[in-house]
Protein backbone atom coordinates (compact mmCIF):
# COMPACT_ATOMS: atom_id res chain seq x y z
CA UNK A 1 0.00 0.00 0.00
CA UNK A 2 1.52 3.39 -0.75
CA UNK A 3 0.26 6.33 2.02
CA UNK A 4 -0.76 9.61 0.02
CA UNK A 5 -0.23 12.36 2.41
CA UNK A 6 -2.57 15.81 1.16
CA UNK A 7 -0.87 19.03 2.47
CA UNK A 8 -4.20 21.18 1.10
CA UNK A 9 -4.97 23.90 3.88
CA UNK A 10 -7.89 21.24 5.80
CA UNK A 11 -9.27 18.15 5.55
CA UNK A 12 -11.51 17.36 2.33
CA UNK A 13 -10.90 21.08 1.08
CA UNK A 14 -12.15 22.00 -2.25
CA UNK A 15 -8.06 21.19 -3.38
CA UNK A 16 -8.68 17.44 -2.75
CA UNK A 17 -9.96 16.31 -5.97
CA UNK A 18 -7.26 18.94 -8.02
CA UNK A 19 -4.49 17.67 -6.26
CA UNK A 20 -4.59 14.50 -3.92
CA UNK A 21 -7.04 12.51 -6.13
CA UNK A 22 -5.12 12.36 -9.86
CA UNK A 23 -2.08 11.10 -7.77
CA UNK A 24 -4.04 8.46 -6.10
CA UNK A 25 -5.90 7.39 -9.83
CA UNK A 26 -2.33 6.78 -11.18
CA UNK A 27 -1.18 4.94 -8.04
CA UNK A 28 -4.51 2.82 -8.13
CA UNK A 29 -4.11 2.44 -12.09
CA UNK A 30 -0.49 0.44 -11.33
CA UNK A 31 -2.63 -2.09 -9.18
CA UNK A 32 -1.44 -0.65 -6.01
CA UNK A 33 -3.86 -0.15 -3.11
CA UNK A 34 -4.22 3.94 -1.35
CA UNK A 35 -4.93 5.05 2.02
CA UNK A 36 -4.90 8.75 2.04
CA UNK A 37 -4.04 11.04 5.07
CA UNK A 38 -3.84 14.93 5.68
CA UNK A 39 -0.62 16.12 6.79
CA UNK A 40 -2.30 16.80 10.48
CA UNK A 41 -3.45 13.32 11.27
CA UNK A 42 -0.29 12.11 12.43
CA UNK A 43 1.15 10.98 8.93
CA UNK A 44 4.02 9.54 10.74
CA UNK A 45 1.98 6.54 12.45
CA UNK A 46 0.68 5.74 9.46
CA UNK A 47 3.53 5.03 7.17
CA UNK A 48 4.13 1.74 9.50
CA UNK A 49 3.92 -1.12 7.12
CA UNK A 50 3.53 1.24 3.54
CA UNK A 51 5.62 0.53 0.85
CA UNK A 52 6.01 4.34 -0.16
CA UNK A 53 4.54 7.52 0.33
CA UNK A 54 3.74 10.31 -1.80
CA UNK A 55 3.33 13.83 -0.59
CA UNK A 56 0.86 16.02 -3.02
CA UNK A 57 0.79 19.48 -4.24
CA UNK A 58 -1.53 22.33 -2.81
CA UNK A 59 -3.76 24.99 -4.60
CA UNK A 60 -1.06 28.21 -6.08
CA UNK A 61 -1.98 30.71 -2.89
CA UNK A 62 -1.90 27.43 0.05
CA UNK A 63 1.07 27.33 2.12
CA UNK A 64 -0.09 26.52 5.10
CA UNK A 65 1.74 23.57 5.36
CA UNK A 66 4.60 25.18 6.00
CA UNK A 67 3.59 26.60 9.65
CA UNK A 68 2.92 23.19 10.92
CA UNK A 69 6.94 21.75 10.66
CA UNK A 70 6.39 18.90 13.41
CA UNK A 71 3.96 17.23 11.19
CA UNK A 72 6.74 16.76 8.93
CA UNK A 73 9.88 16.10 10.94
CA UNK A 74 9.44 11.90 10.56
CA UNK A 75 10.05 12.27 6.77
CA UNK A 76 13.76 12.53 7.48
CA UNK A 77 13.58 9.72 9.56
CA UNK A 78 11.43 7.01 7.66
CA UNK A 79 13.48 4.28 5.90
CA UNK A 80 10.05 4.05 3.64
CA UNK A 81 10.65 5.47 -0.32
CA UNK A 82 9.31 9.16 -0.31
CA UNK A 83 8.28 11.03 -3.39
CA UNK A 84 7.61 14.65 -2.92
CA UNK A 85 5.38 16.86 -5.41
CA UNK A 86 6.17 20.80 -5.73
CA UNK A 87 4.85 21.33 -1.71
CA UNK A 88 5.33 17.90 -0.86
CA UNK A 89 9.25 18.71 -2.41
CA UNK A 90 9.30 21.89 0.11
CA UNK A 91 7.91 19.87 3.01
CA UNK A 92 10.95 17.27 2.05
CA UNK A 93 13.48 20.15 1.61
CA UNK A 94 12.42 21.69 5.20
CA UNK A 95 12.59 18.08 7.19
CA UNK A 96 15.93 17.69 5.21
CA UNK A 97 17.54 20.99 6.46
CA UNK A 98 16.70 23.16 3.24
CA UNK A 99 15.00 26.32 2.77
CA UNK A 100 11.31 27.66 0.93
CA UNK A 101 12.12 30.65 -1.62
CA UNK A 102 9.71 32.81 -3.71
CA UNK A 103 9.42 31.40 -7.68
CA UNK A 104 6.75 31.38 -9.76
CA UNK A 105 6.03 29.38 -12.85
CA UNK A 106 2.71 28.62 -14.32
CA UNK A 107 2.11 26.07 -16.71
CA UNK A 108 4.19 24.06 -19.49
CA UNK A 109 7.89 24.63 -18.98
CA UNK A 110 10.88 23.62 -20.32
CA UNK A 111 12.94 21.05 -17.84
CA UNK A 112 16.36 19.98 -18.41
CA UNK A 113 17.59 17.16 -17.04
CA UNK A 114 21.38 17.98 -14.75
CA UNK A 115 21.94 14.19 -13.58
CA UNK A 116 20.77 10.64 -15.17
CA UNK A 117 18.31 8.84 -12.65
CA UNK A 118 15.62 6.25 -13.62
CA UNK A 119 13.32 7.81 -12.27
CA UNK A 120 13.04 10.45 -15.15
CA UNK A 121 11.88 10.32 -18.30
CA UNK A 122 14.93 9.23 -20.50
CA UNK A 123 15.45 12.61 -22.63
CA UNK A 124 17.89 15.43 -21.68
CA UNK A 125 14.93 18.11 -21.86
CA UNK A 126 10.97 17.25 -21.44
CA UNK A 127 8.10 19.89 -20.55
CA UNK A 128 5.91 19.64 -17.28
CA UNK A 129 3.01 21.91 -15.88
CA UNK A 130 4.21 23.97 -12.98
CA UNK A 131 2.19 25.79 -10.47
CA UNK A 132 4.04 27.31 -7.63
CA UNK A 133 5.12 30.69 -5.86
CA UNK A 134 7.76 29.03 -3.89
CA UNK A 135 10.64 26.51 -4.78
CA UNK A 136 13.37 25.05 -2.16
CA UNK A 137 17.43 24.81 -1.86
CA UNK A 138 18.47 21.34 -2.72
CA UNK A 139 18.77 20.39 1.14
CA UNK A 140 22.26 19.02 2.58
CA UNK A 141 22.87 14.95 1.05
CA UNK A 142 20.67 15.74 -1.69
CA UNK A 143 21.13 16.59 -5.80
CA UNK A 144 20.10 18.05 -7.83
CA UNK A 145 18.48 16.28 -11.11
CA UNK A 146 16.66 18.58 -13.40
CA UNK A 147 16.33 22.49 -13.68
CA UNK A 148 14.01 25.18 -15.06
CA UNK A 149 15.28 28.37 -16.06
CA UNK A 150 14.05 29.59 -13.21
CA UNK A 151 14.65 27.09 -10.18
CA UNK A 152 15.58 23.91 -9.47
CA UNK A 153 12.92 21.01 -10.52
CA UNK A 154 14.02 17.72 -8.96
CA UNK A 155 15.88 16.26 -6.13
CA UNK A 156 17.14 13.32 -4.47
CA UNK A 157 18.50 11.86 -1.20
CA UNK A 158 21.88 10.54 -2.10
CA UNK A 159 21.55 7.49 -0.25
CA UNK A 160 18.14 7.00 -0.23
CA UNK A 161 14.64 7.03 -2.55
CA UNK A 162 13.47 10.32 -1.30
CA UNK A 163 12.78 12.31 -3.97
CA UNK A 164 11.11 16.11 -4.74
CA UNK A 165 9.42 17.22 -8.11
CA UNK A 166 8.42 20.79 -8.21
CA UNK A 167 6.55 20.10 -11.41
CA UNK A 168 3.09 18.43 -11.26
CA UNK A 169 3.81 14.86 -12.64
CA UNK A 170 -0.10 13.85 -12.95
CA UNK A 171 -0.81 16.37 -15.38
CA UNK A 172 1.28 14.93 -18.79
CA UNK A 173 4.37 13.25 -16.30
CA UNK A 174 2.23 10.56 -15.02
CA UNK A 175 5.31 8.33 -15.69
CA UNK A 176 7.91 10.04 -12.80
CA UNK A 177 4.98 8.12 -10.16
CA UNK A 178 5.01 5.14 -11.98
CA UNK A 179 8.50 4.80 -12.25
CA UNK A 180 8.44 5.62 -8.43
CA UNK A 181 6.25 2.52 -7.52
CA UNK A 182 8.21 -0.02 -9.79
CA UNK A 183 11.57 0.65 -8.61
CA UNK A 184 11.24 1.87 -5.19
CA UNK A 185 8.23 0.36 -3.87
CA UNK A 186 7.48 -3.04 -5.32
CA UNK B 1 -14.19 31.35 2.11
CA UNK B 2 -15.79 33.52 -0.19
CA UNK B 3 -15.77 32.46 -4.00
CA UNK B 4 -16.68 33.18 -7.38
CA UNK B 5 -17.65 30.58 -10.31
CA UNK B 6 -17.02 30.70 -13.75
CA UNK B 7 -19.95 29.74 -15.21
CA UNK B 8 -20.57 29.13 -18.81
CA UNK B 9 -23.87 27.26 -18.38
CA UNK B 10 -22.82 23.66 -18.83
CA UNK B 11 -22.20 20.52 -16.70
CA UNK B 12 -18.52 21.17 -15.82
CA UNK B 13 -18.98 24.79 -14.23
CA UNK B 14 -22.04 23.80 -12.61
CA UNK B 15 -20.94 20.66 -11.15
CA UNK B 16 -18.00 22.48 -9.72
CA UNK B 17 -20.25 24.94 -8.57
CA UNK B 18 -22.20 22.22 -6.67
CA UNK B 19 -18.95 20.83 -5.30
CA UNK B 20 -17.53 24.46 -3.96
CA UNK B 21 -20.89 25.33 -2.14
CA UNK B 22 -20.46 22.00 -0.25
CA UNK B 23 -17.02 22.98 1.14
CA UNK B 24 -16.94 26.66 1.23
CA UNK B 25 -19.03 29.62 0.17
CA UNK B 26 -20.05 30.31 -3.17
CA UNK B 27 -20.50 34.40 -3.49
CA UNK B 28 -21.78 34.63 -7.20
CA UNK B 29 -21.24 33.60 -10.71
CA UNK B 30 -18.89 35.17 -13.24
CA UNK B 31 -19.73 34.78 -16.59
CA UNK B 32 -17.89 36.07 -19.59
CA UNK B 33 -20.15 36.66 -22.95
CA UNK B 34 -18.21 35.69 -26.17
CA UNK B 35 -19.19 36.97 -29.61
CA UNK B 36 -16.66 34.49 -30.81
CA UNK B 37 -18.23 30.84 -31.27
CA UNK B 38 -14.89 29.68 -31.84
CA UNK B 39 -13.61 31.41 -28.60
CA UNK B 40 -10.93 29.59 -26.98
CA UNK B 41 -11.67 30.00 -23.43
CA UNK B 42 -15.20 30.37 -23.10
CA UNK B 43 -18.18 28.14 -24.21
CA UNK B 44 -20.71 29.53 -26.07
CA UNK B 45 -24.03 28.49 -26.81
CA UNK B 46 -26.93 29.65 -24.42
CA UNK B 47 -24.62 31.48 -22.63
CA UNK B 48 -27.19 33.94 -21.81
CA UNK B 49 -29.25 32.32 -19.81
CA UNK B 50 -26.81 31.95 -17.03
CA UNK B 51 -28.89 34.98 -15.77
CA UNK B 52 -31.36 32.25 -15.52
CA UNK B 53 -29.40 29.35 -13.69
CA UNK B 54 -28.32 32.40 -11.13
CA UNK B 55 -31.73 33.16 -10.25
CA UNK B 56 -32.69 29.84 -9.82
CA UNK B 57 -29.82 28.71 -7.85
CA UNK B 58 -30.27 32.59 -5.66
CA UNK B 59 -26.65 33.79 -6.83
CA UNK B 60 -25.65 37.38 -8.02
CA UNK B 61 -24.08 37.19 -11.52
CA UNK B 62 -20.78 39.08 -12.42
CA UNK B 63 -21.62 39.29 -16.29
CA UNK B 64 -18.94 41.28 -18.76
CA UNK B 65 -18.95 41.27 -22.37
CA UNK B 66 -16.32 39.95 -25.28
CA UNK B 67 -15.30 40.21 -28.76
CA UNK B 68 -14.15 36.77 -28.30
CA UNK B 69 -10.23 37.66 -29.49
CA UNK B 70 -7.57 35.55 -28.41
CA UNK B 71 -5.34 36.79 -24.89
CA UNK B 72 -7.82 39.63 -25.43
CA UNK B 73 -10.69 37.64 -24.10
CA UNK B 74 -8.48 36.94 -20.90
CA UNK B 75 -8.46 40.95 -20.09
CA UNK B 76 -11.95 40.38 -20.02
CA UNK B 77 -12.15 38.00 -17.98
CA UNK B 78 -9.65 39.78 -15.59
CA UNK B 79 -12.35 42.50 -15.61
CA UNK B 80 -14.80 40.22 -14.41
CA UNK B 81 -12.77 39.06 -11.43
CA UNK B 82 -12.05 42.69 -10.80
CA UNK B 83 -15.70 43.10 -10.56
CA UNK B 84 -16.52 39.74 -8.35
CA UNK B 85 -14.00 40.94 -6.19
CA UNK B 86 -15.03 44.74 -5.56
CA UNK B 87 -18.72 43.44 -5.31
CA UNK B 88 -18.66 40.18 -3.68
CA UNK B 89 -15.58 39.92 -1.98
CA UNK B 90 -14.34 37.41 -3.54
CA UNK B 91 -11.48 35.27 -2.39
CA UNK B 92 -10.75 32.62 -4.78
CA UNK B 93 -12.31 31.27 -8.17
CA UNK B 94 -13.53 28.15 -9.13
CA UNK B 95 -13.70 26.73 -12.35
CA UNK B 96 -15.24 23.72 -14.42
CA UNK B 97 -11.61 22.84 -16.23
CA UNK B 98 -10.95 19.24 -16.67
CA UNK B 99 -8.19 18.76 -18.94
CA UNK B 100 -7.10 22.24 -20.56
CA UNK B 101 -4.06 22.94 -19.59
CA UNK B 102 -4.45 26.16 -21.74
CA UNK B 103 -7.45 26.98 -20.06
CA UNK B 104 -6.37 26.71 -16.54
CA UNK B 105 -2.73 27.76 -16.58
CA UNK B 106 -4.30 30.77 -17.89
CA UNK B 107 -6.85 31.39 -15.30
CA UNK B 108 -4.71 30.88 -12.67
CA UNK B 109 -2.03 33.29 -14.08
CA UNK B 110 -5.11 35.80 -13.75
CA UNK B 111 -6.04 34.61 -10.26
CA UNK B 112 -2.70 34.78 -8.74
CA UNK B 113 -1.91 38.57 -10.23
CA UNK B 114 -5.22 39.05 -8.04
CA UNK B 115 -4.19 36.93 -4.74
CA UNK B 116 -7.13 34.92 -5.20
CA UNK B 117 -6.98 31.04 -5.10
CA UNK B 118 -8.48 28.80 -7.76
CA UNK B 119 -10.10 25.62 -7.66
CA UNK B 120 -10.65 23.05 -10.16
CA UNK B 121 -12.38 20.26 -8.56
CA UNK B 122 -13.27 18.53 -11.83
CA UNK B 123 -9.10 18.49 -12.52
CA UNK B 124 -7.89 15.09 -14.59
CA UNK B 125 -11.19 13.79 -12.70
CA UNK B 126 -12.50 10.37 -13.82
CA UNK B 127 -14.34 10.96 -16.51
CA UNK B 128 -16.74 8.19 -16.49
CA UNK B 129 -17.51 8.38 -12.48
CA UNK B 130 -17.79 12.32 -12.80
CA UNK B 131 -20.75 11.95 -15.52
CA UNK B 132 -22.44 8.79 -13.57
CA UNK B 133 -22.54 10.92 -10.59
CA UNK B 134 -24.25 13.89 -12.63
CA UNK B 135 -26.99 11.82 -13.69
CA UNK B 136 -27.32 9.87 -9.73
CA UNK B 137 -27.11 13.49 -8.34
CA UNK B 138 -30.09 14.74 -9.98
CA UNK B 139 -28.56 17.16 -12.59
CA UNK B 140 -30.46 18.00 -15.58
CA UNK B 141 -27.82 18.36 -18.60
CA UNK B 142 -28.93 18.47 -22.09
CA UNK B 143 -26.23 18.47 -25.16
CA UNK B 144 -26.81 22.25 -26.87
CA UNK B 145 -24.01 21.52 -29.56
CA UNK B 146 -22.35 19.21 -31.22
CA UNK B 147 -18.73 20.09 -33.52
CA UNK B 148 -17.27 15.95 -34.17
CA UNK B 149 -18.25 13.12 -35.79
CA UNK B 150 -20.54 11.15 -34.79
CA UNK B 151 -22.84 13.61 -33.38
CA UNK B 152 -26.03 13.37 -35.40
CA UNK B 153 -28.69 15.82 -35.12
CA UNK B 154 -30.40 14.16 -32.54
CA UNK B 155 -27.86 14.69 -29.49
CA UNK B 156 -29.08 18.48 -30.05
CA UNK B 157 -31.51 18.75 -26.73
CA UNK B 158 -30.98 15.24 -25.46
CA UNK B 159 -30.43 14.98 -21.83
CA UNK B 160 -27.32 13.07 -20.66
CA UNK B 161 -28.73 10.43 -18.66
CA UNK B 162 -27.70 6.46 -18.30
CA UNK B 163 -28.75 5.66 -21.57
CA UNK B 164 -26.90 8.60 -23.34
CA UNK B 165 -24.07 8.16 -21.39
CA UNK B 166 -23.57 4.09 -22.77
CA UNK B 167 -23.88 5.81 -25.58
CA UNK B 168 -20.91 8.05 -24.88
CA UNK B 169 -18.83 5.82 -23.84
CA UNK B 170 -18.78 3.90 -27.10
CA UNK B 171 -18.25 6.88 -28.61
CA UNK B 172 -15.19 7.83 -26.85
CA UNK B 173 -13.88 4.32 -27.19
CA UNK B 174 -14.44 4.07 -30.82
CA UNK B 175 -13.90 7.46 -32.11
CA UNK B 176 -11.52 9.22 -29.72
CA UNK B 177 -13.53 11.60 -28.63
CA UNK B 178 -13.60 12.69 -24.33
CA UNK B 179 -16.19 11.88 -22.76
CA UNK B 180 -16.65 14.52 -21.45
CA UNK B 181 -16.64 16.59 -24.53
CA UNK B 182 -13.68 18.68 -23.09
CA UNK B 183 -11.83 18.57 -26.08
CA UNK B 184 -15.10 20.71 -27.62
CA UNK B 185 -16.50 17.43 -29.48
CA UNK B 186 -20.09 18.78 -27.51
CA UNK B 187 -21.24 21.33 -25.06
CA UNK B 188 -24.18 21.12 -22.61
CA UNK B 189 -26.90 23.65 -20.72
CA UNK B 190 -27.96 22.48 -17.56
CA UNK B 191 -31.24 23.22 -16.50
CA UNK B 192 -31.50 21.79 -13.59
CA UNK B 193 -28.96 21.13 -10.38
CA UNK B 194 -29.22 20.15 -6.99
CA UNK B 195 -28.83 23.65 -5.79
CA UNK B 196 -31.04 25.30 -8.20
CA UNK B 197 -34.80 26.20 -6.12
CA UNK B 198 -35.74 26.26 -9.22
CA UNK B 199 -35.80 24.59 -12.64
CA UNK B 200 -35.75 25.84 -15.91
CA UNK B 201 -38.05 24.72 -18.44
CA UNK B 202 -37.08 25.21 -22.24
CA UNK B 203 -40.28 26.59 -23.53
CA UNK B 204 -39.25 27.20 -27.34
CA UNK B 205 -35.75 26.33 -29.13
CA UNK B 206 -34.14 25.72 -32.47
CA UNK B 207 -31.77 23.41 -33.74
CA UNK B 208 -29.19 23.86 -36.70
CA UNK B 209 -27.02 21.14 -38.10
CA UNK B 210 -24.80 20.38 -40.71
CA UNK B 211 -22.07 17.72 -41.27
CA UNK B 212 -21.49 16.75 -37.19
CA UNK B 213 -22.07 20.59 -36.30
CA UNK B 214 -25.12 21.87 -34.85
CA UNK B 215 -26.36 24.03 -32.28
CA UNK B 216 -29.18 23.72 -29.75
CA UNK B 217 -30.28 27.45 -29.31
CA UNK B 218 -32.56 28.17 -26.07
CA UNK B 219 -34.87 30.45 -27.43
CA UNK B 220 -37.25 31.15 -24.67
CA UNK B 221 -36.79 29.56 -21.35
CA UNK B 222 -38.48 30.43 -17.36
CA UNK B 223 -38.07 29.29 -13.76
CA UNK B 224 -40.69 26.76 -12.76
CA UNK B 225 -41.29 25.01 -9.62
CA UNK B 226 -39.72 21.86 -8.44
Amino acid sequence: MILVVDLCYREHSLGYEEFVLPIARIIEGQDTSVSIIHYTRNAGKSVIGCMGVVLCGTPLQDNAFRLYRNAFSWLAATEIPLLGICAGMQAISLAFGGEVFPSLEIGMTDIRVTASDPLLPGHATFTAYELHRNTCTVPPGFAGLAESDRCIQIIRHEDRPVYGVLFHPEVRNEGVVERFLSLFCW
Amino acid sequence: MQLGVLCSGGKDSLFSCGMAKEREEVACLITVHSKNEESYLFHTPNVGLVRLQARAARLPLVEVDTEGIQEEELADLGRALDMAQERYGIEGVVTGAILSVYQAARIQRLCHDRSLWCFNPLWHTDQEAYLQALCDQGYDVLISGVFSAPFDESWLGRKIDTRALAELKQYAAQYRITLTGEGGEYETFVADAPFFTHRIEIVTATKEYANYRGVYRITDARLVEK
